[in-house]
This record gives structure tokens, C-alpha cells and sequence, in this order.
């Protein structure tokens, strides 16, 4: 093992708030989602390194993230089609100005 | 060999580092089209870190995938969108200082389990390796109900986004 | 006791009168006054016949049983007997004399069936009374025929006079009225019944129920309170004032109540109560001295008087002091004979005197004169009457007079004998006086012109004068004194030989108080204006009704009103006050809960509404509607969630 179990997880705890502070303050949706790619990334990150180092089945994490890869693409996907609906009605992909649900 | 061993561990810190910095750029560039390349450099790193863990298909597979496809749509997406030369749009709103304050706390408090658990880290699981063969037993075998579900979600996320995205069928009088 | 029940039909026909010209009087017309007089003449038919048989001896009662009482019960139930036979008699024939007179007298008045109506009742509320058994229904009958008098006297109620009339006379009966129920009801109390058969027996001491004890002070005290009734409904002094001021009423109203059968309806009580006042003989006294002051003071007030109708008023009041005399000197037989030829030349005299009052327009007999000419027929009838009632035999009234002043003399009450025997004379001098004045001599108002009143109305006029004639004929030596026979069945009372003497100075008073009157009236008639001079005080007490008018008005009303203001007065502050002040309680009350209502109760509704509101304006913030927003709050809450799972919250 080169790195040491916490220091991955310290790196992909990093990346994770990251990605949270993009998702809550980009105001492009488009930011937003990429954002979320980077949570799932650090996501990712951690389920390899606790495959790696403390489970016998090494399988498990590495085949948990390929699905979690799949689930990602799949969710960009359907999420910049909203976008593009989104942007043929509204003509804007700003989400403060996306707010008819206001009171 | 020791020196490659110091040098591969330096470099895993190195892309460690970088990836976090090009995350930052992801978050805070204005500029989207510059955001997404970021995130393209991002996903390279994080295949790296991967290899450096020795899950080299899912490596080869996160840059396929993401860096293939994902960031294809991405740009693609981008493109439509917006009109690229605008710079001066600011690409934060009001709930910064709100998130940065939660965001250290979570740091903090995260970090603090992280450092405290005693992670049952075994020399044997460290031993123990994996090849394509065996992820691709696992996939056919025990993973076999998800690795369906999967291919069932594909073929609704597609045909949803496409429902989703095509032009209203105009309507002749 | 035999039953001749047919006679209820006899009060009952003209009371169905009475029904039917109330509900259909406006379609009746004037074939109204042919139903009254069809009922009446019906009855008298039927009653005819009893009264025959009792004269012959007969006797005839039956009861009901109405009400239970204590040791008592009350039977209603009719009762023929000598006296009740006799009024019955009388009542029937002149009532329908009298009504056939009306039907003419009446013609062309807007009210006609009213009158006929109010006449019929009258006639059915006496027949009752003079058929009742029992002091009840007696009162109730009684009752009944004030009523009548009221609203015949007041027929003509445009006339302010004939409204304050006719609440005049029913006020001061009512008074004698009040003493009549507490005598009777006193009478109950002693006795324990108020039939008269009853009543009678244990009066005459032939009663066979259980022994009782009866005061004799409750008696005296029933007897006087009874009398009370008579000297109410017969004007004896002093509630005489009514029936003057009766005259208001229509002519035959005066002829058949005030005359003839309501007036004699008082006489009748103290008669149908003879055992009763036999039994307490010591107030015999003071009837007899409230009859003759009546009879006294009348005649005097009659000298005087210039309305034809108020003289016969007077006169009417005279006799009837007269009759109340003969009862008070226990003479049964002489006052119900007086009773019975009065009621004759009585009502002949008043409904003579409505016809003139018809010919000429005018009542006033200063405005009258000559009119024998005229009105023959009327005149004629009138004298007939005017000689009955001044006692010139054989007409009736000298009988039934003679009859009177023998049991006062042959009593030993020389002092009443006195007074009557003068009373007497200035009977025959007013009556006379009127005659002279009015049918004699030359016309005084010349715008007065006179003409002979209809058959309809002249024709009762001779069969009242025939009966003036013949009435007193069975009290008279020529039926031997049957009446008086007759009369004594009922009760034991002393009977007098007939005197020469008296009679002798009937004839003679009657005799001088028509001459006298002829010379003044028909020759000198400036000697009526210097005796006026001469006594000018009788002058003024005479022409003035002895002033009674002014002195119960003065002492009596006055008072009374104003204790009834005062009442009034407190009525209005203090009851009505305190219902008014109910009224602005509850207003105010009212005027609080709405306070309440409106700002507790609504505010704390509308507070809970507000609340909700200013809540929600906090809240509703927290809905922004960005996406961004919403991931935030949920991300603090997962820190704080994971917070305090490690405890460190």
C-alpha cells in the first residue's frame, strides 16, 4: 500500500466537500452538476481504497464502483436534459433566476 | 527500487494535490467551458489515484466512461447552453459564506472520525489482488441481479433524456 | 211539584231573537224588529197558559243541579209561583206591546237591528229572571239586564249626553248591584242554598232537611245588602240619580226598562225574598223609610220639571218608592199589585209620550200645546194613563194605589200614610199639569207642528189604555179581592179590610191635584210663576233634583278620579318603569355581550388568523423557491445530524 487508508480518505473527504461547496454555490446548473460528478468521484475514491485495504473480497468495491460510475453517467445524462428543456423555455441556466416555486 | 517506491508515493501526493486544486478550479472558474476542462483533469487524477490503489480496470474504465463520455455530454451540453465569450457573470451566489462555514465544519467533524476510527486495515487484504477475470466472475456471478438492474436503468435514463430534451412537436394548424 | 218544562222556551225564543239579529241583522232589515216581535208574541202564548193555571191554583217547578258546593250545591231551575206567575203575565204582554210600538217608533234608524237585538236579549235576560228558582241565576239575569239598559240607554252614543248616560246608570246599579251578590252570597253562607223554595221553607219554618244553625245576624246583614240591589236597579234613594238621565235612550227603551220591567226587576227581588226579610222583620223600617223618602222626593222633584220625559223619570221613581213601600210594610199582595198596573199605564204614558216626542220633534213642554187635536189618538191613551196613575177609580192605579195607602193606615204608620196620601196629590197635579200643558191650551212654539203618529204605534198605545183599564180588576171589590188572595198563598203576611176612609182620601187628593192643576195651567198660569217666587228655595230645590247630580259629583267622583290618577301616575312611574327598566337592562346587557362578542370572541378568532398570518410571513421565507437554497438547509441539517450522533452537540 503506498498511501495510508487515512490519508485517501482525508484526500477524497477534501474532494467531497468540494464537490458540496460547488453544488451549493454555482449558480450555473450546468456548474451544479458537475459538481455532483465530483462528489461521485470522491465517493468512488473511498469505496476502492476500503475495498483495497479491508475487505477480503476486493471485488466488491471495484465492481460497487463501476456501478456507481454507470449510475453517474446515466444521471448527467437525463440531468443536461432537463437542462436543455430548461433552457429552450426559460431561456436562462442561472438558477436564482429559476424560481417559480418562490411564495 | 526503494527510490521509486519514495518517488511513487511523492507522486501519488503530488496528484492528490492537483486534483484537489483543479476541483477548486472546477467550482470557482467563471469561465464553464475552462470549468469542465478542470473537471476533465480531475477525473485523469482521480484514474491515476486509482492505479496508485491497483484497481487499474476501474481506472481504464473511469477514463473511458467519465472522461470519454461524460465530459462529451458535458461539453456538449455547455455548448448549448451558453453563449461561451461571457466572463463577467458572476458564477457564485449569496451562499458562500453560509456554505463554507458548514463545509469546514463538516471537515472538521469528518475528519475527526476519519483520524479516530481504528480502521481494521489487514495485512492480508493488502495482499490480496484482483484481476479482470475475477471482477468479471463477480460481475456474472454474485453482482449478476444489479449488473441487470443497471442495464435496465441505462435503457430508461436514455429513452427519459430523450423524451426530455427533444423540441415539442410543433403543431400545424 | 208538577213540571211544566215548556216553559224554558219562553226566555229561550227571544234570546234566539237576539242570536239572529246580531249575526244577520244587516240582511234583516227592518223584518229584524218582526223576529223580536214574533219571539216575544210566541212566548207570551206559551207563557199564557202557565200563568192561567197558576191563577187557578197550580204551582210548577224542576231543577238541575249545576255546581257542587261545600254543603250546598247550586241548581239551576225555574220556579212558577203566584208572584213569578204575575210578573210573567205582565211582562210578556207589555213587552210585546211595547216591541210592536218600537218596530214603528224605530223605522229608518241605521242601527234598527242592533236595537232589536239588545231588546230581544233584554226581554230573554227578564223572562229568566222572573222564572228563576234561585238567587244565581236570578243575579246572573240580573247582571245580564244591566247590560241591556247600558247599551240601550247608550243607543244613540253620538250624543256625548246619552254616552255619559248610559255609563252613569250602569256605575250607580252596579254599586247596589255589588251590595246584592255580597247579600246573597252572605244568604248562602247562613243557609247553605239559594233556591227560593228552599230559602222559603226554612224562613216560614216548614223546612224538613237536617237542622242548622243560622245567625240571625247574617241574615239581617244578607237581608240589607240584597235591598241594596233594589234601591240600585229600582232608583230608590240615593241611587235614584241614573234614571233621569236614562231618558237619553230611545222612547220604547224608556217604555219597557226604565218603566215597566227592569225598574220593577228590584221590587221583584225584595218580593221573590219576602220570607226572608219576614223572618228579620226589624229592617222592614228602613225599607219602608227608603221607599217613602223615594217616593216623596220625586214627586217633589217632578213639579218642576219641563222635559215631558224627565216627569215621567220622576214619576216612575215615585211609584216605584211607592211599591217598596207597600213591601216594607209587609204588604206583598198591595206592592206586587201596584207593581203589575204600573207597568201598564207606565209604559202607556212613555210610549205615549214618544209619540208626541215623534209628532212634535220637540220634548220641551213649554214648546207643546193644543195637541189634542192633532194627535187624538195619543191623547186620548195618555189621559186614560195619566188617570190610572193619579188614582181616579176604577181605573187600575187606584186598586193597586188604594191597596198601598190601606196598609199603610190600617198598620198604624200614620206618618207614612201622610206622606203618601201628599205624595199622591202632587202626582195627580204633575201629571196633570203636563197634560194641560201639552195637549190643552194653544200651541207656544209656533214652529211646532204636530201630526198623529202611525197605526204600528197608535194601535199597542189603546191595548196598553184597555189594560190600564181592566188590570186593576181582580185586586178590586168587583173580583172580591182575588189578587190578594192570591198573593197570600206565598207567605203569611197580615191582610186589612178595606177602608172607606182611605179610599176616600185617595179620591179626594187626586180630585184637588187635578183640579188645582187645570186651574193654573189651563186659566191662570201666572200663578205657577209667582209661587216660584214665593218659595224660592223649594223653587230651586225642586227644579235642581234636590242637587244630587252636583253633591255625588262634587263628593264622590271627584275623589275617586283622583285617587285613580294617582294610581295611574305610580302605575306609570313605578311599574311601567320597572318594566322599561327591565327593558333598558336587558338593552344594555345586550349592548355589553355584543362588546364582548365583537372584540373578545371575534378578536381572539381573528387573533389566531393573524397569528397564522405573522407566522407564516416568517416562515414563507424559508420557500425560495431556488433549488440551491433547499440543498443547503438540507446539508446544515446532516451536519447537525451528524453533530450531535458523535455527541458533539
Amino acid at each position: 500500500m503506498i498511501v495510508p487508508l487515512p490519508h485517501i480518505l482525508i484526500f477524497s473527504l477534501l474532494l467531497f466537500a468540494i464537490g458540496i461547496y460547488g453544488a451549493l454555490v454555482r449558480r450555473n446548473i450546468i456548474g451544479i452538476l458537475i459538481s455532483i460528478e465530483l462528489m461521485l468521484n470522491a465517493a468512488n475514491i473511498n469505496l476502492i481504497a476500503f475495498s483495497k485495504t479491508t475487505s477480503l473480497a476486493p471485488e466488491t468495491g471495484q465492481i460497487f464502483a463501476l456501478f456507481v460510475i454507470a449510475i453517474a453517467a446515466m444521471s448527467a445524462a437525463v440531468g443536461l436534459a432537463i437542462v436543455l428543456a430548461l433552457f429552450r423555455v426559460r431561456k436562462t441556466v442561472y438558477t436564482d433566476e429559476v424560481n417559480l416555486l418562490k411564495w | 527500487m526503494e527510490i521509486l517506491t519514495i518517488g511513487a508515493k511523492f507522486g501519488v501526493y503530488i496528484v492528490m494535490a492537483l486534483v484537489l486544486v483543479f476541483a477548486l478550479g472546477v467550482v470557482t472558474l467563471r469561465n464553464l467551458f475552462h470549468s469542465a476542462l478542470c473537471l476533465a483533469a480531475v477525473l485523469v487524477g482521480t484514474a491515476t489515484v486509482y492505479l496508485a490503489l491497483r484497481a487499474d480496470f476501474v481506472a481504464a474504465i473511469q477514463i473511458l466512461v467519465y472522461v470519454g463520455a461524460v465530459m462529451t455530454l458535458i461539453i456538449f451540453a455547455i455548448m448549448l447552453t451558453e453563449h461561451l465569450g461571457e466572463k463577467t457573470i458572476r458564477q457564485t451566489n449569496r451562499q458562500s459564506p453560509a456554505a463554507i462555514l458548514g463545509l469546514l465544519g463538516f471537515i472538521f467533524m469528518i475528519g475527526l472520525v476519519i483520524l479516530r476510527t481504528p480502521w481494521p486495515v489487514t495485512k492480508r487484504a493488502l495482499a490480496t489482488g484482483t484481476s479482470v477475470m475475477s471482477l468479471g466472475k463477480a460481475l456474472m456471478g454474485s453482482y449478476v441481479f444489479p449488473f441487470e438492474i443497471i442495464s435496465v436503468i441505462l435503457i430508461a435514463a436514455l429513452i427519459g433524456a430523450v423524451v426530455i430534451a427533444k423540441k415539442d412537436p410543433e403543431e400545424k394548424s | 211539584m208538577v213540571s211544566a218544562d215548556h216553559i224554558l222556551w219562553v226566555p229561550l225564543l227571544p234570546f234566539a231573537a237576539f242570536i239572529a239579529n246580531i249575526l244577520a241583522g244587516r240582511r234583516l232589515k227592518h223584518r229584524a224588529a218582526w223576529l223580536s216581535v214574533a219571539t216575544s208574541a210566541v212566548a207570551c202564548a206559551i207563557a199564557l197558559p202557565v200563568c192561567w193555571a197558576v191563577f187557578h191554583g197550580a204551582h210548577f217547578a224542576n231543577q238541575i243541579t249545576w255546581l257542587a258546593i261545600g254543603k250546598g250545591s247550586l241548581q239551576f231551575g225555574y220556579l212558577m209561583d203566584p208572584l213569578s206567575a204575575t210578573l210573567l203575565f205582565m211582562v210578556t204582554i207589555v213587552g210585546t206591546l211595547i216591541q210592536i210600538y218600537a218596530s214603528g217608533y224605530m223605522a229608518g234608524d241605521p242601527r234598527y237591528s242592533r236595537f232589536f237585538a239588545y231588546v230581544s236579549l233584554f226581554m230573554s235576560a227578564m223572562l229568566t229572571l222572573v222564572i228563576s228558582d234561585n238567587y244565581l241565576l236570578f243575579f246572573m239575569a240580573w247582571e245580564i239586564m244591566g247590560l241591556c239598559s247600558y247599551l240601550l240607554i247608550g243607543f244613540y252614543f253620538e250624543k256625548e249626553s246619552a254616552a255619559k248616560a248610559c255609563f252613569k246608570a250602569f256605575l250607580t246599579t252596579r254599586i247596589g248591584d255589588v251590595g246584592f251578590l255580597l247579600g246573597f252570597l252572605t244568604l248562602f253562607t247562613a243557609i247553605g242554598t239559594l233556591s227560593f223554595s228552599k230559602m222559603n221553607a226554612i224562613m216560614d219554618g216548614t223546612y224538613t232537611g237536617p237542622a242548622m244553625l243560622i245567625p240571625v245576624s247574617l241574615l239581617v246583614a244578607a237581608s240589607l245588602l240584597i235591598f241594596c240591589g233594589t234601591i240600585g236597579k229600582s232608583a230608590q234613594f240615593p241611587l235614584h240619580v241614573w234614571l233621569p238621565d236614562a231618558m237619553e235612550g230611545p222612547t220604547p227603551v224608556s217604555a219597557l226598562i226604565h218603566a215597566a220591567t227592569m225598574v220593577a226587576a228590584g221590587v221583584f227581588l225584595v218580593a221573590r225574598s219576602f220570607s226572608l226579610f219576614m223572618a228579620v222583620r226589624d229592617v222592614l223600617p228602613f225599607v219602608t223609610t227608603i221607599g217613602t223618602i223615594t217616593a216623596f222626593m220625586a214627586a217633589f222633584i217632578a213639579l218642576t220639571q219641563t222635559d215631558i220625559k224627565r216627569i215621567l223619570a220622576y214619576s216612575t221613581i215615585s211609584q216605584l218608592g211607592y211599591m217598596v213601600t207597600g213591601l216594607g210594610l209587609m204588604g206583598l199582595g198591595a206592592g206586587t199589585f201596584h207593581l203589575t198596573t204600573h207597568a201598564f199605564f207606565k209604559a202607556l204614558l212613555f210610549l205615549g209620550a214618544g209619540s208626541v216626542i215623534h209628532g212634535t220633534h220637540v220634548q220641551d213642554i213649554r214648546q207643546m200645546g193644543g195637541l189634542f187635536k192633532k194627535m187624538p189618538h195619543t191623547a186620548t191613551t195618555f189621559i186614560i194613563a195619566s188617570l190610572a196613575l193619579a188614582g181616579i177609580p176604577p181605573l187600575s192605579g187606584f186598586w193597586s194605589k188604594d191597596e198601598i195607602l190601606l196598609t199603610a193606615f190600617a198598620s198604624g204608620n200614620i206618618l207614612v200614610f201622610g206622606v203618601l196620601l201628599l205624595t199622591a196629590f202632587m202626582t195627580a197635579f204633575y201629571m196633570f199639569r203636563l197634560i194641560f200643558m201639552t195637549f190643552f191650551g194653544k200651541a207656544r212654539d209656533p214652529h211646532v207642528h204636530a201630526h198623529e203618529s202611525p197605526a204600528v204605534m197608535t194601535l199597542p198605545l189603546w191595548a196598553l189604555a184597555i189594560g190600564s183599564i181592566v188590570i186593576g180588576i181582580p185586586g178590586s171589590p168587583f173580583m172580591h179581592h182575588w189578587f190578594q188572595k192570591f198573593m197570600a198563598h206565598m207567605t203569611h203576611y197580615p191582610e186589612y179590610e178595606p177602608s172607606a176612609f182611605v179610599m176616600g182620601c185617595s179620591i179626594t187628593v187626586a180630585v184637588l191635584g187635578i183640579g188645582l192643576a187645570g186651574v193654573i195651567y189651563l186659566k191662570k198660569t201666572a200663578w205657577a210663576e209667582k209661587t216660584a217666587s214665593v218659595f224660592p228655595t223649594f223653587y230651586r230645590l225642586s227644579l235642581n233634583k234636590f242637587y244630587f247630580d252636583e253633591l255625588y259629583s262634587r263628593f264622590i267622583i271627584k275623589p275617586f278620579t283622583a285617587i285613580g290618577r294617582i294610581l295611574f301616575s305610580f302605575d306609570e312611574a313605578v311599574v311601567d318603569g320597572a318594566v322599561n327598566g327591565t327593558g333598558q337592562n336587558t338593552l344594555f346587557l345586550s349592548r355589553l355581550k355584543n362588546w364582548f362578542d365583537q372584540h373578545v370572541v371575534d378578536g381572539l378568532v381573528n387573533f389566531m388568523g393573524a397569528l397564522t398570518y405573522f407566522l407564516n410571513a416568517i416562515v414563507k421565507r424559508l420557500q425560495t423557491g431556488l433549488v440551491q437554497n433547499y440543498m443547503l438547509f438540507a446539508f446544515l441539517g446532516f451536519l447537525a445530524f451528524i453533530a450531535w450522533q458523535l455527541k458533539l452537540i
